[in-house]
């Protein structure tokens, strides 16, 4: 292993990839080469550092500077004051967004020091394509002790003490699900992980793959020993190159350490993983259709009872947890359930991951314990909203979940609470949403993202979600009826009752949740025919408060379509016939004269 | 990553494992007698307290055998629970959701065609959550596609759709028909498949793929666009499909009909008469239907061995010659190598005099073959004719399989 006096731990994730950590890579790379300090500084490739917002970021080990915004200029005074002289650069350093004030170092930055890490502890830390570095770190301690100190039934039960349940949404306990596939007969039985992550929005399974995929391994190897399993697949989007790239190299990795295939650890235990990728059908993330998907057959959800654990793939007891459930699993069994247990709400225990992203100053991944106020997780964490705007709700749990409004925000985070507002914890994704967002404009675009992924299976689902969105696109249409409402609600309330499987039956979920505390906002698009959240074109009218307008002209010159009449010292009008809605005048005007 | 397990559908109820029932009072009526029946409820619960494998629908307590599953259980017992989408002999799909029923203390409504029967269960058939959703998931159906034309439809009168559309009073009218959307295909002899006419119910899918596990068939593309395909969307007569007619037999609807369903009298028009296929030695059994002494469609038999329903193209299909023109009305005799119409007198007589003086002469000179277009009566009455008349083995059959 380097034995270099500082390590670079730069982002490679994707946000950071985007906003180009290659190029600064190679300018970095060029220069300490320049400067013949390549075997004192080693620059560490890693996973998703979380904080995507301020990409690239890099953080300079051991002493903890983080900097953000780094471009390729940005290299030769980053090496000739830090590296060389150590005087660290605050040009590059964080900035808090209400106060300005400048932080270097990473755990006083409010994003990262409101985090406990336990799925993503080694996320930004390690290079992800090194088996070295994720054993340096207590990896694979929690196979081995599960596969020679522990029977099936200690295992289970330290999954049961430590109170995980599932982090893919439903919220099933974890170690509940493997004691029915222990106590199942069968000689042949499957460990699946759930990699098809598809909700709008959420990217944490993606970057715990990309930025500590042996933990998966790891879990994945624990789990096939509470079951008695010798085969694991992992099923991820095709579209996450990346991490089905190091998931290989992480898998050939182990299998040479002796950490996967036969005899594991020389424990006498068999367990091998294939990757299966998925063809980008959301409705694979259901579990009886990614079952049917890896058997070939097209991704279609079938009837439970009987489930999976039961009969699953192929028939044969199977159990299936999503990437972050398995990624808690290593250190549960290594520190013990009570540990895990210790954070937490009474029924929801230890952390969850979460992607900000929308109308939020910090977009990217954080990881909270449960029992964490909401409103901690958008202002602290999340830094607050944008450009001082008002906050509206915030979406949780993607097209199947619901929104949770300001009046909620002090929700504590766990499965039930946020159940009793209307929404689900879902995967993470956590979508924010400013006063300019249009609340019936929101549920139809998960809905229309929702009727494009039914798989066509079953009526309510197929018809019914067509049907939410045809009522939908009218109300944004500014062609609403008074009767929409009482069709909405029957649909919604049928599509979730009767509907095959999960996708169905939470499908209306964002339409309900938006109707119960949006009301107005319908209302006003369908009796009214105006958005107040001027997001809806069909519905925009604009007229210029002659009271508030300053005469500046502003809006005439920010004009694309001539629909704006001024001369100086004249109040502005507004030529509806020729106004194209496209809101210039609207956001250029200083005085908010424009309505 | 949304839902990778759902909460177990069931919420057990503590008391239901040892066999005893509790009926909740918080289930609405819509029911102006539900008074006494809470307290036959009451009743039976009491009766089925300390026995397994009995459950209560629609407040009759019933006994179960393992396995069976509440459609099932209901049959047996004459509730009847609408189906369309359940095939007898396939894996049960839950597709169409037209045979959802209240399960207490189930999180949602189940079908009762995929739910295993459990001691305890106690089920509503038609509870006022039941009948709303199924009059929405009915009224879903009827405005996909086109549903407009019961008067012109082949299948009227012989239609899942419309019988159920009838039961609950749906009308179709809440949402307007989505219409056309994939062209009817008819470039094959046999089936003529209208796309609009097709409810998804997945029936077809089941016939082609378990029934008879030919697999040309199966669900294709995604959510309102979804359609019936064989592999790679081609026509039927370019795929793996061999016009056995099974998927026809299954749909509940007309999206499946026989080609010339249109020009012929409707199924529901004719009367069925049983019989035994002639075509091969399997001895399927089918139904002839049948209006004005012809035959207008043949259909397998669901109830009997040997084919439970299933009939090959031939048998299903090939019965066209029945009424054929090109038949013979009169017998013919060749003389100097030409044919001539003779009467049937002359014709047997000359037949009769021909068989004496040849089989009377050389023994096993002469030989029968008959044919698998005419009746399995007349061929056994041929075989005996052979046998004992003309007193020879040489008899045989043009489909001796």
């Amino acid at each position: 292993m380097s034995k270099a006096r500082m390590q670079l731990m730069l982002c490679s994730g994707t946000g950071c990839h985007a906003t180009g950590s290659k190029r600064f890579h190679e300018a970095l790379d060029a220069e300490l080469n320049r400067q013949g300090l390549t075997d004192e500084i080693k620059i560490v490739e890693t996973g998703c550092n979380g904080f995507c917002a301020v990409g690239p970021v890099m953080l300079v080990q051991p002493e903890g500077i983080f900097y953000q915004k780094l471009t390729a200029e940005d290299v030769p005074e980053l090496v000739e004051e830090h590296f060389l002289k150590g005087r660290p650069v605050p040009r590059l350093f964080f900035k808090e967004h209400m106060s300005k004030e400048k932080i270097p170092h990473i755990d006083d930055i409010p994003f990262f020091s409101n985090q406990v890490y336990r799925a993503m502890r080694n996320k930004g830390a390690i290079d992800p394509e090194v088996i070295d570095e994720y054993i340096a770190r207590d990896g694979y301690f929690g196979a081995a002790k599960a596969l020679n100190e522990m029977s099936s039934e200690e295992i289970i039960d330290e999954m049961l003490t430590s109170g995980l349940r599932g982090r893919g949404g439903a919220g099933f306990p974890t170690g509940l699900k493997w004691k029915f596939a222990h106590s199942s007969k069968g000689a042949e039985k499957y460990v699946l992980c759930n990699a098809d992550e598809g909700d709008p929005g959420a990217f944490m399974d993606r970057s715990i793959l990309e930025s500590d995929p042996h933990v998966i391994l790891e879990g994945m190897t624990i789990a096939a020993k509470a079951i008695n399993a010798t085969k694991g697949y992992i099923y991820c989007r095709t579209e996450y190159q990346l991490a089905i790239r190091r998931l290989e190299i992480a898998i050939a990795q182990a299998k040479e350490y002796g950490l996967l295939g036969t005899n594991i650890l020389g424990s006498g235990f068999d367990f091998d993983i294939e990757i299966y990728q998925g063809a980008g059908a959301f409705v694979c993330g259901e579990e009886t259709a990614l079952m049917r998907s890896i058997e070939g057959k097209r991704g279609m959800p079938r009837p439970r009872p009987p489930f999976p654990a039961y009969k699953g793939l192929w028939d044969k007891p199977t159990i299936l947890n999503n990437v972050e459930s398995f990624a808690n699993v290593p250190q549960i069994i290594l520190k013990g359930g009570e540990w895990y247990a210790s954070i937490g709400t009474e029924k929801s225990k230890g952390t969850k991951v979460f992607a900000l992203s929308g109308d939020i100053n910090n977009i990217g991944l954080v990881e909270v314990p449960m029992g964490l106020p909401i409103r901690t997780l958008i202002y602290d964490i999340g830094g607050g909203i944008p450009n001082k705007r008002k906050f509206k709700a915030v979406q949780l749990g993607g097209p199947s979940g619901g929104c949770v409004p300001e009046q909620h925000l002090d929700t504590l985070i766990d499965y039930e609470e946020i159940a009793k507002v209307g929404a689900i914890m879902g995967s993470g994704g956590a979508i924010v949403m400013d006063d300019r967002t249009c609340m019936v404009d929101m549920a139809r675009f998960f809905m229309d993202f929702i009727q494009d992924e039914s798989c066509g299976k079953c009526t309510p689902c197929r018809e019914g979600t067509r049907r939410i969105l045809e009522i939908l696109e009218r109300i944004c249409d500014g062609k609403g009826e008074a009767a929409d409402l009482k069709s909405l609600e029957d649909l919604c309330e049928v599509t979730s009752n009767s509907s095959l499987c999960g996708l169905g039956q939470t499908a209306a979920n964002p339409v309900l949740s938006t109707m119960r505390f949006f009301m107005d906002e319908y209302k006003a698009h369908i009796f009214e025919k105006r958005c107040p959240a001027k997001t809806c074109q069909a519905l925009l009218k604009f007229t210029v408060d002659a009271e508030k307008c300053k005469k500046c002209g502003l809006c005439f010159k920010a004009c694309p379509a001539d629909a704006i009449v001024w001369k100086k010292k004249e109040v502005a009008f507004i030529d509806t016939t020729k106004c194209i809605q496209c809101m210039s005048c609207y956001d250029k005007c200083p005085f908010d004269a424009i309505d | 990553m949304w839902h990778t397990y759902l909460i177990s559908a069931f919420k057990t109820n503590p008391l239901a494992t040892r066999g005893v029932c509790i009926l909740p009072t918080a289930v609405v009526s819509f029911l102006p007698w539900q008074t006494s029946l809470n307290q036959k409820t009451d009743k039976v619960r009491l009766e089925m307290e300390h026995k397994d494998k009995s459950m209560i629908i629609d407040g009759r307590a019933l006994r179960f055998t393992e396995g069976e599953t509440i459609l099932e259980v209901a049959r047996r017992n004459h509730i009847d629970i609408p189906t369309l989408c359940h095939l007898k002999g396939a894996t049960p799909t839950g597709a169409c959701r037209v045979c959802v029923v209240e399960v207490e203390g189930a999180r949602t409504l189940m079908t009762s065609c995929t739910v295993p029967a459990t001691a305890g269960m106690v089920v509503h058939s038609e509870s006022p959550e039941v009948i709303r959703s199924r009059r929405m998931t009915i009224e879903l159906m009827l405005t996909s596609g086109r549903h407009d034309d019961c008067l012109v439809c082949p299948s009227s009168g012989d239609c899942r759709l419309q019988d159920l559309a009838f039961r609950y009073k749906v009308k179709g009218a809440t949402f307007t028909p989505s219409g056309v959307k994939y062209p009817m295909e008819a470039a094959n002899p046999f089936i003529l498949r209208d796309f609009s006419k097709c409810i998804l119910c997945g029936r077809c899918v089941q016939a082609c793929n378990e029934v008879q596990v030919n697999e040309a068939i199966d669900f294709g593309y995604r959510g309102a666009e979804a359609k019936i395909v064989t592999k790679g969307d081609r026509a039927l007569k370019d795929s793996d499909c061999v016009f056995c007619g099974e998927c026809v037999q299954a749909c509940p609807v007309a999206a499946l009909v026989p080609k010339n369903a249109r020009l012929v009298p409707r199924m529901s028009e004719t009367r069925a008469v049983k019989t035994t296929c002639s075509y091969c030695g399997v001895g399927c059994q089918m139904n002839l239907h049948v209006k004005n002494n012809r035959v207008w469609h043949v259909t397998g038999c669901e109830e009997v061995a040997p084919n439970h329903g299933s009939l090959c193209v031939k048998g299903r299909y090939g019965f066209d010659f029945i009424a054929s023109e090109h038949r013979l009305t009169t017998p013919l005799i060749k003389e100097n190598g030409a044919f001539r119409e003779a009467s049937w007198d002359e014709a047997l007589d000359l037949t009769a005099r021909r068989f004496k003086e040849i089989a009377g002469a050389h023994a096993d000179a002469v030989g029968v073959l008959t044919s698998a277009r005419v009746t399995n009566e007349e061929n056994y009455i041929a075989q005996k004719f052979a046998r004992t008349v003309l007193k020879t083995n040489n008899i045989d059959h043009c489909a001796r399989l």
